[in-house]
């Protein structure tokens, strides 16, 4: 122990104790980094050449491992820019657009590959593209159209899942109107302008952009992702159904089916409009500004009358609940207890909401089914707030009669303590 | 009354057994003085009274009421909905909690401004001052009892304010919440509080207050005091029996109106059930007695020096309860020269209660 001691010198190990995390460090930094001469010089490039450490730093690929010679070949150990960017050395410098899916599609079509890296990743894409009108398209040779890179982005691309990501659920629909609504760049193609417009303005968009639910259906949702195609008049009824499966099941047993397809008639689209579907209300049941069915049906008409119909059951148990709900809230506001009957609205609230479903099948009989079960529910909920009413009134008379028989005992007492003391 | 009536026999039997007569002769010879601020002696009267009631409607919801995370909310929707007059009970109940705390304060307010605490009354005060700490220990435990979602968080926060006492606030907050967390197991615990502890602490204490009033006799302001020694002519009385009890029993009548009138026109909210799991609902607030407390430690800032500032306040607040206990300590013995700085105080600390407390309730 003594000899031990001695030998300890505590100047020396507190060098080595000083210098330890350095060398950590440097090991640190330097393991699994491999030289890239690439951004040596253009991060210092301007615009279209320069890409930043930092920019390149966020993208998916270089963090999984991959550099500029990914892609772009060329040898990056090498700090000679004729040796780096030699086509000796594979160098294929800017990528041509119609050769970006099938260079993407290089690694992403490798399920071996792909699978090391991200096993859960689809590897169908370039497949999928090629069938896509921008695939079709670049195919023929309109360079014009969207390539991998115009949606995900280039040396920054980020995952979907990433909220920064161009491709992320909230961020599609602006990078499809980048190009859709540009209409100095569609020039040349029939298709609308407006469709990011609409869009905008419809029920689906609220509810992703302003509501946050992100099952509400963008762009790539009806027209697919890689493989974006317009749905097609006959296929409309299909992409709907996807989210929309009871109104669609309702819609196969309906006589405007068949008759929608004889006509050509783009199902669902028909009476909703595409991009910018609006919150359906009853009224298109009616016969005012938002009426649907008068665009094809003549007044007076047995359709018109079984419209008609329609119309006036859903509003007869929308006044119901309605009217449930008013006597309800002032029994509530009166401190009554009608929570039971409150939650009860609910069942009527959703027998309403089911009958607007049933409306699909334009079919009367089974659109009364649920009629007839949510005013039954809102009778109840009625009678109850009734009832809680009408015991309000009681509480309030045996109020009254209290107070009246408390003020004799006061008045009983006053007079009773003046005769004492008189 | 004629000698032969039963009442009469009774008091005879009583009188023969134990000295019936013996026993109440203090009371007979009770006097209330009387001036013209006479009618605060009401309030003592009308707290004790809101007491009864609270004891009564409490044994008539313990007939239906089940303590526990899973049936305490349905047993009181039960109550509500569904048992006779279970509303009525349970809305009295809740009223009169209210009522009697206010009128504890009032009560408390009034001895300090009527200098009532002094020698030799100094017990007197001291025993309700702790009445009214138990009084508001009825109503933090009682709260808790229906298991709604805003009882629920009050419950949490105002637990989570005992956590934050040095030393000791830890495991009291865990003491009183049977746990880390507020659980089933608070909710059977508040029950235990609310219907055994705080009562039987609360009734002895009842006891000591009204033993106390009766010996010492009921104080006159300083001022008065001091006339009538000089002037014993001066001096006007009233019986207790039957002369203030009569009136005292128009107060009670009056506030029986009040109380039904709240009950049937503002019967008792109930809530949404409790769920622990949801995020506490936005401008949670304790019920109004804590709220000056609570508006306080909202504005005290995070760091006072280096100690955290909820602490800073916890303890002050700590330390003024302490020294409102011992304020009649502080007053002087001779009633012709009362200390001006107690009532300066008094006004300031009611100034300040309703204040911070009319701040609290406006406040986001």
């Amino acid at each position: 122990m003594a000899t031990w001691q001695n030998k300890f010198r505590p100047f020396g190990a507190g060098r080595y104790l000083v210098l330890t995390p350095f060398v950590m460090l440097v090991v640190c930094l330097s393991y699994g980094q491999t030289k890239n001469s690439c951004l040596d010089c253009h991060s210092a490039l301007p615009d279209l050449l320069g890409v930043s450490q930092e920019k390149f730093s966020q993208d998916i690929h270089a963090q999984k491992g991959l550099s500029c010679a990914s892609c772009h070949g060329g040898d990056p150990t090498s700090d000679d820019p004729d040796k780096a960017m030699s086509r000796k050395a594979g160098w294929k410098g800017k990528i041509d657009r119609k050769q970006i899916p099938n260079l993407c599609g290089s690694c992403h079509s490798d399920p071996a590959y792909m699978r090391q890296l991200n096993p859960s990743l689809r590897t169908d894409q370039l497949g999928q593209y090629r069938t896509s009108v921008h695939g079709k398209r670049l195919a023929a040779g309109d360079t014009k159209v969207a390539v991998c890179t115009d949606c995900h982005s280039v040396h920054d691309l980020r995952a979907p899942s990433d909220p920064r990501s161009t491709v992320n659920r909230v961020n599609v629909a602006n990078t499809c109107a980048r190009c859709h609504s540009d209409a100095d760049y569609m020039k040349g193609y029939s298709i609308p302008k407006d469709q990011f417009a609409k869009y905008r303005a419809s029920v689906h968009h609220e509810a992703l952009a302003v509501r946050g639910d992100l099952s509400a259906p963008t762009c790539t949702t009806c027209h697919g992702k890689h493989g974006a195609v317009p749905p097609g008049i006959d296929k409309v009824q299909n992409v709907c159904s996807t989210c929309h499966t009871f109104q669609a099941q309702m819609y196969e047993k309906s006589s405007h089916k068949e008759a929608f397809q004889a006509a050509s008639l783009p199902g669902c689209v028909v009476c909703h409009s595409n991009h910018g579907i609006s919150h359906p209300t009853d009224a298109k049941l009616g016969t005012g500004p938002d009426a649907v069915c008068m665009q094809c049906h003549t007044p007076g008409d047995a359709c018109d009358q079984a419209r008609a119909g329609l119309q006036s059951d859903l509003s007869q148990l929308d006044k119901a609940i309605k009217g449930a709900d008013q006597v309800l809230g002032v029994a509530e506001s009166s401190g009554m207890e009608v929570s039971e009957a409150r939650l009860g609205q609910d069942q009527a609230r959703d027998s309403l909401t089911k009958a607007r479903v049933t409306i699909h099948s334009f079919r009367k009989d089974l659109v009364d089914q649920d009629i007839q079960a949510g005013l039954n529910i809102a009778a109840k909920n009625l009678q109850a707030g009734q009832k809680a009413m009408a015991e309000r009134n009681y509480r309030r008379v045996g109020l009254g009669l209290s107070l009246v028989a408390i003020a004799l005992m006061f008045v009983g007492l006053r007079l009773y303590i003046k005769r004492i003391e008189s | 009354m004629s000698e032969m009536s039963p009442l009469r026999n009774v008091r005879k039997w009583l009188d023969e057994r134990f000295g019936w007569d013996a026993l109440i002769a203090p009371l007979r010879k009770k006097t209330v003085p009387m001036h013209r601020l006479s009618y605060w002696y009401f309030l003592g009267g009308i707290t004790l009274f809101l007491f009864v009631i609270q004891v009564l409607t409490g044994i008539l919801l313990l007939l239906y009421y089940r303590p526990g995370a899973n049936e305490a909310f349905e047993s009181v929707q039960y109550i509500m909905t569904q048992v006779e007059f279970g509303w009525l009970i349970r809305s009295v109940h809740s009223w009169s909690a209210n009522l009697m705390i206010f009128t504890a304060f009032a009560h408390m307010f009034s001895v300090l401004f009527l200098k009532a605490y002094r020698k030799p009354r100094e017990l007197t005060w001291v025993s309700g001052v702790i009445l009214l700490v138990l009084v508001m220990g009825f109503g933090f435990s009682g709260y808790l009892l229906p298991w709604n979602s805003l009882a629920f968080f009050a419950t949490k926060v105002g637990t989570e304010i005992t956590g934050q006492v040095p030393i000791i606030g830890k495991p009291l907050m865990i003491f009183l919440r049977g746990g880390e967390e507020v659980t089933g197991a608070t909710l059977t615990r508040f029950f235990g509080f609310h219907v055994a502890v705080l009562p039987g602490l609360a009734t002895l204490l009842i006891f000591v207050h009204l033993l106390l009033v009766q010996r010492l006799g009921i104080s006159v302001p300083p001022k008065l005091e001091v006339e009538w020694t000089v002037n014993p002519a001066a001096k006007r009385e009233m019986k207790f029996f039957p002369n203030f009890m009569l009136r005292e029993l128009m107060a009670w009548y009056m506030a029986l109106g009040v109380l039904g009138a709240l009950a049937a026109v503002f019967p008792w909210n109930l809530g949404i059930r409790a769920d622990p799991f949801v995020p506490a609902p936005a401008g949670i607030k304790p019920e109004w007695y804590f709220l000056f407390m609570f508006q306080t430690l909202k504005l005290i800032p995070p760091k006072l020096w280096l100690i955290d500032g909820e602490v800073v306040g916890v303890l002050v607040f700590g330390l003024i309860g302490l020294l409102w206990l011992l304020l009649p300590f502080f007053e002087s013995d001779q009633p012709s020269r009362p200390k001006r700085w107690i009532t300066g105080l008094a006004v300031f600390a009611l100034a300040y209660m309703a204040g911070m407390s009319v701040y609290g309730h406006l406040a986001k």
